[in-house]
């Protein structure tokens, strides 16, 4: 899972601004004075893009819908004379014993591997804020996580955590611990995933707190340590309220790209064992491709179920964007 | 006495970012050690029997996927590029009809799962018969940097002075020659980060390889991987060669340019 936080909200409602009536902000009055540029001209730098979502977003997602209400089989996937079923595949879904468990899942994954990121990032946040000697260097070590392609931290952690050879289990052993089956035993697989995906994700929190931490004026801190505030009173009474924008930001983000993780669990686990680490976004894949007779409806079906969930919470944060570029 | 202190910090930052990169470093150890010692217990904590077969085996059986990942992440770029730095001068200096609108689709596209997107993409291409080939995934890849690309731009096109543009008007510069020969090259730094961005994750995608291009006869690095764990290989030393081959180009992009990266992350997530 990859992810970027978007450049603010206010550029384009003042983009917004510009092309109806509201009050520009004083330093375009200038450029506001010269004649607007015509539209043909704007549009027609527009129109590779706008065509590219038409075909490449707006398409592929309608016949991913398309997909989910009819009844396809390979033969007539390759025909496309399908017959339309309605809501037939959705209901299969709801029916199918996986959904529970599935359902229960994504939630678990989402909601631990947000708690831990946003808490570790957080913590680490506050401590490079510190500036000691290297910690921009080791602040920038951090990302590496981030930047290396899933299949290589899904695949080193598959190893690591190798029931006989792994060096996760070596550890434990050292420790007089039993060793635990990670990845093949059921009560295990889900954690296992969570945890390779905290370790990709900390990074992402630590950068975007990190830059929210640097515009909180310094001179709250040092008006509060005379005070008589001690650390752990100035973060909770400074930096946590202070955060707390950029924090809705970074969970609600975390949100949206945590729902759609699938390569790190489709690597590590294939959703298994016996669906133990199944989630919404592999359920989805091992219906449409993993099987050696295809379901295209119902994966077409349940990865609607997910578009949706996604961008109920991409709404919400673009919303909660907003809403700060305007304060 | 403060100076002792902030040495003390960063012993404790040093530790911690061992911690955090653990297991790059075991991916390393794991890519030099022998056969014979890759089921031993415990595992040997320095590849103190180094070897580089597992490198070899690289050399000798991957380098074809990542000439593939190689064009396809520079076919993205150019795509990316090609696409979003003439839309982000549009939004960002030429105030069209229905900017804002565009501007809030592409940040919802990108919310949509990539999964679904394959899926999407499968059915089109299977009718198409665009199914394993490079022009296809490329095609596909770039949907992952577009709109992120096309954000970064007009943020960045946005910070540069009306003034310049009208002088060039002025001179009777029209918008395709103001957009080239100011625009443009007044954005080289937006335009670094985007390629940086869209190469890396056109170079990292495995949704898009696994369900377009799998079996075809030119495969991206991370399916050269992912056939190696699948096919029940036990030969981890290649395969955590292979992955550190994979990783060269997140090193390289890290070292030589950071600065884009940290800005890319969070290219303005925080109010100034």
């Amino acid at each position: 899972m990859k992810q970027t936080v978007h450049p603010p909200e206010h550029r384009s409602v003042r983009l917004r601004n510009g092309a109806a009536h509201a009050a520009p902000p004083p330093a375009r009055t200038t450029e506001r004075r010269r004649p607007v540029s015509p539209q043909w001209a704007a549009w027609a730098f527009l129109t590779p893009v706008t065509l590219y979502l038409a075909l490449f977003y707006a398409y592929p997602l309608y016949r991913n819908l398309d997909l989910s209400l009819r009844n396809y089989t390979v033969r007539s996937f390759v025909q496309g004379d399908a017959p339309f079923t309605g809501l037939e595949n959705y209901r299969k879904v709801f029916d199918d014993p996986t959904f529970a468990p599935a359902l229960l899942h994504t939630v678990v994954f989402t909601g631990v591997c947000l708690a831990f990121q946003y808490a570790i990032g957080l913590a680490l946040a506050v401590f490079f804020n510190q500036h000691f000697r290297l910690s921009a260097t080791l602040r920038a070590l951090f990302l590496v996580p981030w930047l290396l392609p899933l299949i290589v931290s899904a695949s080193t952690w598959s190893w690591m955590l190798n029931s006989d050879s792994g060096i996760v289990n070596a550890a434990l052993h050292a420790l007089g611990l039993d060793p635990v089956n990670w990845l093949t035993s059921p009560s295990w697989s889900l954690t296992s995933v969570i945890i390779a995906n905290i370790w990709i994700g900390v990074p992402f929190n630590l950068v975007v707190l990190y830059s929210g931490l640097q515009s909180i004026p310094s001179g709250l801190y040092e008006a509060a340590a005379l005070d008589g505030a001690g650390a752990w009173r100035r973060f909770w009474s400074i930096t946590f309220p202070l955060l707390r924008p950029v924090s809705a930001i970074t969970l609600l983000l975390g949100l949206v790209y945590t729902l759609k993780v699938f390569d790190i669990i489709w690597i590590m686990t294939k959703g298994g064992p016996a669906d133990a680490s199944t989630t919404f976004a592999t359920w989805s894949y091992q219906l449409g491709f993993g099987n050696l007779l295809p379901a295209f409806g119902p994966g077409a079906a349940v990865g609607n179920l997910l578009v949706v969930a996604a961008l109920a919470f991409g709404l919400l944060y673009m919303r909660v964007q907003r809403k700060q570029a305007y304060s | 006495m403060t100076s002792r202190r902030t040495w003390g910090k960063t012993t404790v930052g040093v530790l911690l970012t061992a911690i955090m990169l653990f297991p790059v470093y075991w991916m390393l150890n794991v890519s030099l050690t022998r056969d014979q010692d890759m089921r031993k217990s415990p595992p040997d904590l320095f590849p103190v029997h180094g070897t580089l077969a597992g490198y070899r085996t690289v050399l000798d059986e991957q380098l074809p996927y990542l000439g593939t990942s190689l064009v396809i992440g520079l076919g993205t770029v150019a795509l990316t590029v090609a696409l979003s730095a003439p839309a982000g001068y549009a939004l960002a200096k030429l105030r069209p009809r229905g900017g804002g609108a565009l501007s809030f689709l592409l940040l919802a596209a990108q919310m949509i799962p990539g999964i679904i997107m394959a899926m999407g993409f499968y059915a089109i291409y299977l009718q198409l018969g665009l199914l394993q080939s490079v022009p296809g995934l490329i095609v596909a890849d770039s949907t992952l940097a577009v709109p992120f690309a096309v954000l970064i731009f007009t943020a960045f096109m946005s910070g540069i002075p009306g003034e310049m543009l009208q002088a060039a008007r002025t001179d009777g510069a029209g918008p395709v020659r103001t957009f080239w020969s100011i625009v443009l090259p007044m954005s080289r730094n937006a335009v670094v980060t985007v390629s940086l961005f869209a190469f890396l994750w056109s170079w990292s995608d495995f949704v898009f390889a696994g369900t377009l291009v799998n079996g075809g006869a030119h495969e991206p690095i991370t399916l050269g991987i992912y056939h190696y764990i699948g096919n029940n290989n036990q030969e981890w030393n290649a395969i955590m060669a292979t992955a550190v081959v994979a990783s060269l180009p997140a090193a390289v992009i890290l070292v030589l340019a950071q600065r884009y990266v940290a800005a890319g992350v969070t290219a303005g997530a925080v109010k100034d």
